[in-house]
């Protein structure tokens, strides 16, 4: 400090200058890629006995991807944070594991039964983390500013929307599930509403940027809090119309409670007022109740969570076989390809928590959400450290994006909160949700390398007169 | 917008808090319950994965866990399943495990905490979690002629080393094929299982251990045992033994099953009573004696307590608050009297042992995966049912049943036999049961090497001729196969 401070007294042109890390950044990938390829490794010995044929090619693949990411971070992005990329890359490299041990127990149960095993699904995702890891570069190579998206922020919003309702068009949605948040085009089928995420993420950034002051303005106090303006509503019922539209016509519990949470929750941060905490958590509320009442997939929810055992050969047969898995895992889980993960339906998407949590137990789970709490916290660190406002939102909002969904996917398999269909992020099969989450990932670098970037087209904070700024 | 942003941060990391501690409470704390939960299939299959240890009678199993290519990779077989049926029980995916398989599991499946060492010793090894071995106390011989003679019909039959209380044989039948309620087929085992339920004859009812009957003439030997302990009579007091006895306090009158006196006058001596079956003289000592005294020598003998061995045994009943004609109706065993086929074994297995009643058990060892011993059962005594006199005096009293008495079918030449008949009077109508006990040898140095116990249920025949014709046949098959 006193250097800098010193420095810069003295008129001397060298500036305080922030380390790249990006050997740090290297260094951890390698841990996280080894990390994640013992894992696959070990289903492999734990289920076959030996290292399947196509295990190196699929490690040699995922080591290339990896390469290629921190080769493109190194070019495009030098200055951005060093643990966001290794953090995630040690998910999608233990979700590719997990998918993995889950084609052997179908390929095993094909031998058994004397059918054929569907065609592994590893390769898929595999193929998905490829295109996910290229739409990442390509984020970091077209957006060399992020606050060249506020100039979108109406065209997010637009495509966002229309993204998010686009299963519900004729001929294009499919049903899957008894939620309708499928598009599908010939063979390819994608899930629009985790690209509408980011889309409204960024939507929601500009606009709160523009409007916050406004938003922020105190008119009525009723109980002690103080409540916005009338007119200054508008947005938020609108944000909860439309999620409260997803929920009901898309039949959609999971994005439904995303985006209002999202959006209620940017409200704040960019306000800084609580009100409108307790007026999303009313709207919320009162959402759910009318859901409650009004919906019986909504009811069936609820009462499976209260009562996951009444009626178990059913209705909730997936959240008891769930709560199974996490039981028979317990502390130590029973280690990978050990256990019987595939008893869960769905085991490789919506439960794969709870696969892992029967592998890999407690310690396991623990481990994996702390890996969850560092890019988290990572993103609100990048939110913090970005000296301009829609780079501050938008890093915030991806950051609460993942956020939530883990904390839904997570709580509803574990039981905490009722069950709803949100993907796993990074480690869940399927590839919208990977492509969208690595799109994220690669504008949150983005973000953190501009935050951090001491050339000169950022602040020189050095330069500025040591005063207190709000931001 | 810092501070709201560190807030935000807080809250985030508060909801991977919440996460975590859900996560702990179900996988730490819930955990043990939700593992052992009825619907839970994962318990099961893991059970299926390890090699389950075999049930053994010295080196040969009866049950045994094979290898095999679905998913439960362990599959349970039974060899000579329904004969063994009643010991064993069956292990199956859909109705759990019942028999020594359950009785026994922890030792079995290899979840026992004996099984520490065994098991670092097999996660060192690479080796997959094997369960340990019960060695159990079944005569091979003895079992096959007591399911032989039994031929299918309504039954059972226990055998006992009297001077151990092991459980030579431990026969019911009709009995069950543990092999297909054990299979790894969900529609067969609910099948079979479904018409083994629906069967009149009750296949899967442990009538060895859990079926009780009146016991008839065989609790004569109870009685006699309580009127030797008494001290007031040897086995040549003269007892009256009218043809018919007129029960005190009451209208009814009880008559010997021939329908003449048991001798001259109405008279005869307490060992002829014994060996003639004679139910006016049996019924006047009762009267004698008094109920307590009854009760108090049935209690000696087991009755009123029940025994696990470790499979559940029925306790045999010796009911209480006896007016006089249902002392007198008790001491022939009828009235509300019921027992065991293992309570009668007992009974006379005491006699063979100097009148001590030793703690019947079914598991001679159980054995570690790697087959060293884990424990080897350790005879003890339950009581002191009578005096090594009395008992004396009471097996020369049975010898007497078989050798010039009713028993004549249980005679094997060259062996002293004691025992009793018993033919049980059911509801009118109803055939009765036909019980036969007996020990041999009786007049070895170190003790009779056998007490058996057969009953036939609703075996048929008519009056006390049917506990000699149709129960000591099997009896002496027993013994044969044990004495050979």
């Amino acid at each position: 400090m006193s250097s800098s401070w010193g420095a810069a007294t003295a008129g001397a042109v060298s500036r305080y200058r922030q380390p790249s890390r990006r050997w740090t950044e290297a260094g951890l990938l390698a841990f996280a890629f080894l990390a994640g390829s013992a894992a696959y490794v070990q289903v492999d010995l734990a289920v076959l006995g030996h290292i399947a044929p196509d295990t190196v090619p699929v490690l040699c693949a995922i080591a290339a991807l990896v390469l290629i990411a921190h080769i493109s971070i190194r070019i495009l992005a030098p200055f951005a944070d060093a643990i966001l990329v290794p953090t995630v890359v040690a998910l999608n490299v233990l979700g590719l594991a997990m998918i993995h041990r889950l084609d052997l127990a179908e390929l095993q149960r094909a031998a058994r039964i004397g059918g054929t095993a569907p065609p592994p699904d590893v390769y898929s995702q595999l193929t998905w983390t490829a295109f996910g890891i290229v739409l990442f570069v390509a984020v970091l190579f077209v957006v060399r500013d992020h606050r060249m998206l506020q100039r979108y922020t109406y065209t997010a919003m637009l495509a966002g929307l229309a993204l998010l309702l686009l299963p519900l068009a004729p001929l294009l949605g499919a049903t899957v599930n008894g939620a309708t948040l499928w598009v599908r085009l010939g063979t390819l089928s994608f899930q629009p509403g985790e690209l509408a995420k980011i889309l409204l993420t960024i939507f929601f950034a500009g606009y709160l940027t523009v409007t916050r002051d406004s938003l922020a303005l105190v008119r009525t106090k009723v109980l002690g809090v103080e409540f916005p303006r009338g007119r200054d509503l508008g947005p938020l019922l609108v944000a909860w119309l439309v999620s409260l539209a997803v929920l009901v016509f898309e039949r959609d519990l999971g994005t439904s409670l995303l985006f209002f949470g999202l959006f209620v929750t940017l409200l704040y941060v960019a306000t800084q007022r609580r009100s409108w905490l307790v007026l999303g958590a009313v709207l919320f509320g009162s959402g759910a109740v009318l859901a409650f009442l009004a919906f019986g997939h909504v009811r069936l929810r609820v009462d499976v969570w209260l009562h996951p055992f009444a009626d178990e050969a059913d209705t909730s047969y997936q959240i008891a076989q769930s709560l199974y898995g996490f039981a028979s895992g317990g502390m130590f889980g029973s280690g990978l390809g050990q256990g019987y993960p595939q008893l869960v339906p769905y085991a490789k998407s919506d439960f794969i928590i709870a696969a892992f949590g029967e592998e890999l137990g407690l310690i396991g789970l623990f481990a994996m959400l702390t890996l969850y709490m560092i890019v988290i916290q990572r993103g609100l660190r990048t939110a913090l450290a970005c000296r301009d406002v829609f780079g501050s939102l938008l890093a915030a909002g991806l950051s609460i994006v993942l956020a939530l969904q883990v904390f839904v996917v997570v709580g509803g398999v574990t039981r905490l909160i009722p069950l709803t269909g949100l993907t796993t992020p990074f480690l869940a099969q399927g590839g919208s949700s990977l492509v969208a989450n690595w799109i994220a990932i690669g504008l949150l670098i983005r973000i953190s390398d501009t935050a951090r970037k001491p050339d000169s087209e950022a602040v020189r904070l050095e330069d500025a007169p040591t005063t207190v700024t709000r931001r | 917008m810092t501070r709201s942003l560190r807030r935000l941060s807080f809250v985030m990391a508060a909801l991977m808090i919440a996460l975590l501690a859900n996560l702990t409470y179900l996988q730490f704390f819930a955990a043990t319950q939700l593992r052992g939960q009825a619907g839970n299939s994962r318990t099961l299959l893991e059970e299926y994965s390890r090699a389950r240890g075999p049930i053994l009678l010295a080196s040969t199993p009866i049950a045994s866990s094979i290898s095999t290519a679905d998913q439960l990779k362990y599959l349970r077989q039974y060899a000579r399943g329904p004969m063994y049926a009643p010991a064993t029980g069956f292990y199956s995916v859909v109705y759990g495990a019942t028999g020594i398989e359950r009785a026994e599991n922890a030792v079995l499946s290899g979840s026992d905490d004996r099984f520490f060492v065994d098991r670092v010793q097999q996660l060192f090894a690479n080796r997959g979690i094997s369960g340990g071995a019960v060695r159990l106390t079944l005569n091979p011989a003895a079992q096959k002629a007591a399911y032989d003679a039994l031929a299918g019909r309504t039954g059972a039959v226990v055998a006992i080393d009297p001077s151990t209380g092991a459980i030579l044989a431990m026969v019911s039948s009709p009995s069950f094929d543990p092999n297909l309620l054990s299979s790894h087929d969900p529609g067969l085992i609910r099948s079979t299982y479904d018409s083994y339920l629906a069967d009149p004859d009750q296949p899967m009812l442990n009538r060895p251990l859990a079926m009780t009957l009146p016991p008839g003439s065989t609790f004569k030997l109870v009685t006699a045992a309580a009127a030797l302990e008494s001290g007031r009579y040897t086995p040549f007091t003269i007892v009256p033994g009218p043809a018919s006895l007129d029960l005190p306090t009451s209208s009814r009158v009880l008559n010997n099953w021939s329908g003449a006196a048991c001798g001259p006058d109405g008279k005869t001596t307490f060992e002829n009573a014994l060996a003639i079956s004679c139910n006016t003289a049996f019924a006047s000592i009762g009267l004698d004696l008094g109920a307590d005294a009854l009760r108090a020598q049935a209690e000696k003998f087991g009755f009123n307590t029940s025994f696990d061995v470790p499979l559940h045994a029925a306790a045999s009943r010796f009911p209480s608050n006896l007016d006089l004609p249902q002392t007198a109706m008790s001491a022939i065993g009828q009235f509300d009297v019921s027992a065991t086929a293992l309570q009668m074994a007992m009974v006379a297995a005491a006699i063979a042992n100097n009148g001590e009643v030793m703690w019947p058990y079914l598991i001679a060892q159980t054995l570690s995966p790697g087959l060293g011993v884990l424990q080897t059962a350790e005879p003890s005594a339950f009581s002191q049912a009578m005096s090594p006199a009395n008992a004396a005096i009471l097996l020369g009293m049975m010898v007497t049943v078989v050798e010039q008495g009713t028993g004549s079918n249980a005679r094997i030449p060259g062996v002293r036999v004691g025992g009793k008949t018993g033919t049980a009077q059911t509801a009118p109508g109803q055939p009765p049961h036909a019980w036969f006990v007996g020990v041999a040898p009786a007049d070895r140095a170190g003790g009779a090497q056998i007490a058996v116990a057969v009953v036939l249920q609703n075996g048929g025949g008519a009056a006390e001729v049917s506990g000699n014709k149709l129960a000591a046949p099997i009896a002496r098959a027993v013994m044969e196969a044990v004495l050979r």
